[in-house]
């Protein structure tokens, strides 16, 4: 008696089997659509890689190292855009991580008010989002004819140096240097300040507590605790500049023929492919497929490496 | 009890701002300064200039007029501005979906197996990837092969390589939302009973939706404001949009063709649609703010 009340009170009752449907076809679903990221990755390689097939024939690896780009002749080597590409980002990154570390360094100190700070670090924040073709326009019209004048004042006064050995008039690498600096800032900035943030302050105390100076406590206790995730923004800052378009695009001159010089007219993957994508056919866009393919390597060397650093190399703090 | 006084002079108690390393203290924070500084400056430049010189040339007809024909006076971004519209909009229905739902398995159902490492990973390498590559990838893809329809250049083939590029973004902050919504709600849901569909969706997704909000309108806002992957799968056309199978105008790629442009006429468009493009953007990132700004309080 006393038994069957109980089970009158709590049957096991079963779930409908629509329920369960719904909920595996939903699970199946998701799954479905996060799989898609890995299958979007591996059709750009494969895309990529199927158009570029007849030019990885024709030219193999002297594709990286030759000079030539004779669409006429339709004989095509890029090592005069590779070079573009790591020339910009090197020298923009040489000038956009002092600069960004110490803004990272300025905004997360005590200097000046946490009001104050945090509006720098809004706007800053606000600069990675103006459009890359907007800081083109602004480069076209504005930065380059301010800096033609101090660009030809270096040449005249270095120009037995290789790299400043012709004079600045109109687009060119060093130009597309600057524009690339500006695109770096907010991001090493941001992540270089989220970094130092997360150092624990019982580590800054110490350092005072021995007597250290602000300064010896940043240098020799708070960078190095933070460094791993500072240079892991470095790196995806790189990864961001050699694949850079339209900025750079539109200010570098689109030279295909090489020069040392920094202030001449120069190229770089992503620009010779804006450039001359929309009208090349037969070879020449195997040929670019080619160097996109290049270019793809390449940023995902870099951001593979930047993930790996900054999984690696972190300390823990707990 | 008294403490005998060690024999050494009080003086080394003070700060003697004329030592080495106290110079070098102030000097390093000089220039720390000087750097936030630089690196604020080129924000106003920019803003300035664009607002400046935005805002002397807009008139209500910009908005509803096309783009004069080269050498012409006059004229406006219209079909431009209706272009950026569609084109987002089409990413947006490709990549929020898909987005939203790869954050949910990541989240909800993954339990950080091998197979979401590889996602999370690859979600990783996906950013990336430069934006002219997406554009690339699909030339390759539809533009070239003419899978919809027929139709080479096209405002779907834009809107998905923009897609291609706000998916990232999307999966990342849905899955960090996700992970923000305390266990006992999930628990909760399922002890009354509900189903792990029905959990998900009326019960976790709801209480996440304010950061994966801001996630999907940063997204947007990074992709109105791209054109690398556009100029060859959008291109440009100088007409009203004729639907969304067939090449459209759009602000960024207009910018981009108006700025090398040696008419005054086009330049100054140019610096129109520059104008509502940075107004536009700021506007929406500023907006996702608020909304974070807003689930936090």
């Amino acid at each position: 008696m006393e038994a069957t009340r109980r089970d009158l009170l709590y049957t096991l009752r079963h779930r409908p089997a629509s329920d369960k449907l719904v909920d595996n076809g939903f699970r199946s679903l998701v799954t479905a659509l996060a799989a898609l990221v890995g299958i979007v990755l591996l059709a750009i390689f494969l895309v990529v890689f199927w158009e570029a097939r007849e030019a990885i024939q024709l030219f193999g690896f002297n594709f990286i190292t030759s000079t030539t780009w004779n669409p006429v002749e339709e004989k095509f080597g890029a090592f005069t855009a590779i070079y573009g590409t790591i020339l910009t980002s090197v020298l923009a990154l040489l000038l956009a991580v002092p600069l960004g570390v110490g803004t990272a360094i300025f905004l997360t100190e005590n200097f000046i008010h946490q009001k104050y700070r945090t509006i720098i670090s809004n706007m800053v924040e606000l600069l990675a989002a103006i459009p890359s073709v907007v800081l083109g326009l602004w480069a076209i019209f504005v930065l380059e004819p301010t800096i033609r004048p101090v660009l030809n004042l270096i040449h005249d006064k270095l120009g037995f140096i290789p790299f400043f050995s012709t004079p600045a008039n109109g687009p060119g690498f060093m130009p597309a240097v600057l524009i690339l600096v500006v695109m770096l800032l907010p991001i090493i900035t941001a992540i270089s300040r989220d970094c130092l943030n997360q150092v624990p302050p019982d580590l800054r105390q110490a350092a005072y507590g021995i007597g250290a100076t602000r300064w010896t406590s940043i240098f020799q206790v708070i960078l190095p605790a933070a460094v791993s995730g500072i240079i892991g923004g470095i790196m995806l800052a790189l990864g961001r500049a050699m694949g850079e378009t339209m900025a750079v695009t539109m200010i570098i001159g689109n030279s295909t023929s090489f020069n040392l010089s920094w202030f001449a007219p120069g190229n770089t993957i992503a620009a010779l492919l804006a450039n001359q994508f929309g009208e090349a056919d037969g070879v020449q866009v195997s040929a670019l497929m080619y160097a996109a393919l290049v270019l793809m390597i390449i940023t995902f060397i870099v951001n593979v490496l930047a993930q790996w650093i900054v999984k690696r190399l972190s300390l823990k703090y707990d | 009890m008294t403490f005998s006084s060690p024999n050494f002079s009080t003086t080394s108690l003070h700060r003697k701002p004329g030592l080495l390393r106290n110079r070098a203290n102030g000097a390093m924070t000089a220039l720390a300064a000087t750097f936030a500084t630089i690196a604020v400056l080129p924000l106003i430049f920019v803003i300035a200039y664009v607002l400046i010189k935005g805002i002397s040339v807009l008139s209500p007809s910009i908005f509803f007029e096309l783009p004069p024909p080269p050498g012409l006076d006059g004229g406006g971004i219209g079909n431009a501005l209706i272009g950026t519209l569609v084109v987002t909009l089409i990413s947006c229905v490709f990549a929020v979906p898909v987005g939203v739902g790869g954050g949910i398995y990541l989240a909800e159902f993954s339990q950080g197996n091998k197979f979401a490492e590889f996602v999370r990973f690859g979600t990783n390498v996906l950013a990336g990837v430069p934006s002219i590559i997406a554009g690339v990838f699909i030339y390759g893809l539809v533009v070239s092969t003419r899978v919809i329809f027929g139709n080479s250049y096209s405002a779907v083939a834009g809107g998905l390589a923009l897609a291609v590029l706000m998916l990232p973004t999307i999966i990342k902050t849905t899955d960090e939302g996700l992970k923000l919504v305390p266990q006992e709600l999930r628990w909760g849901a399922l002890g009354v009973g509900a189903s792990t569909f029905v959990t998900t969706m009326k019960v976790v997704l709801p209480a996440a939706v304010a950061p994966i909000a801001t996630g999907v309108v940063l997204a947007i806002a990074r992709s109105a404001g791209e054109t690398a992957p556009l100029i060859f799968t959008a291109l440009f056309s100088p007409f009203w949009p004729e639907g969304i199978f067939k090449p459209l105008a759009t602000m960024s790629v207009l910018i981009f063709n108006f700025a090398i442009m040696p008419y005054e006429a086009q330049i100054t468009l140019a610096w129109a649609a520059s104008f509502v493009l940075v107004v536009m953007i700021l506007g929406m990132n500023i907006f996702a703010r608020w909304i974070s700004g807003f689930a936090q309080r």
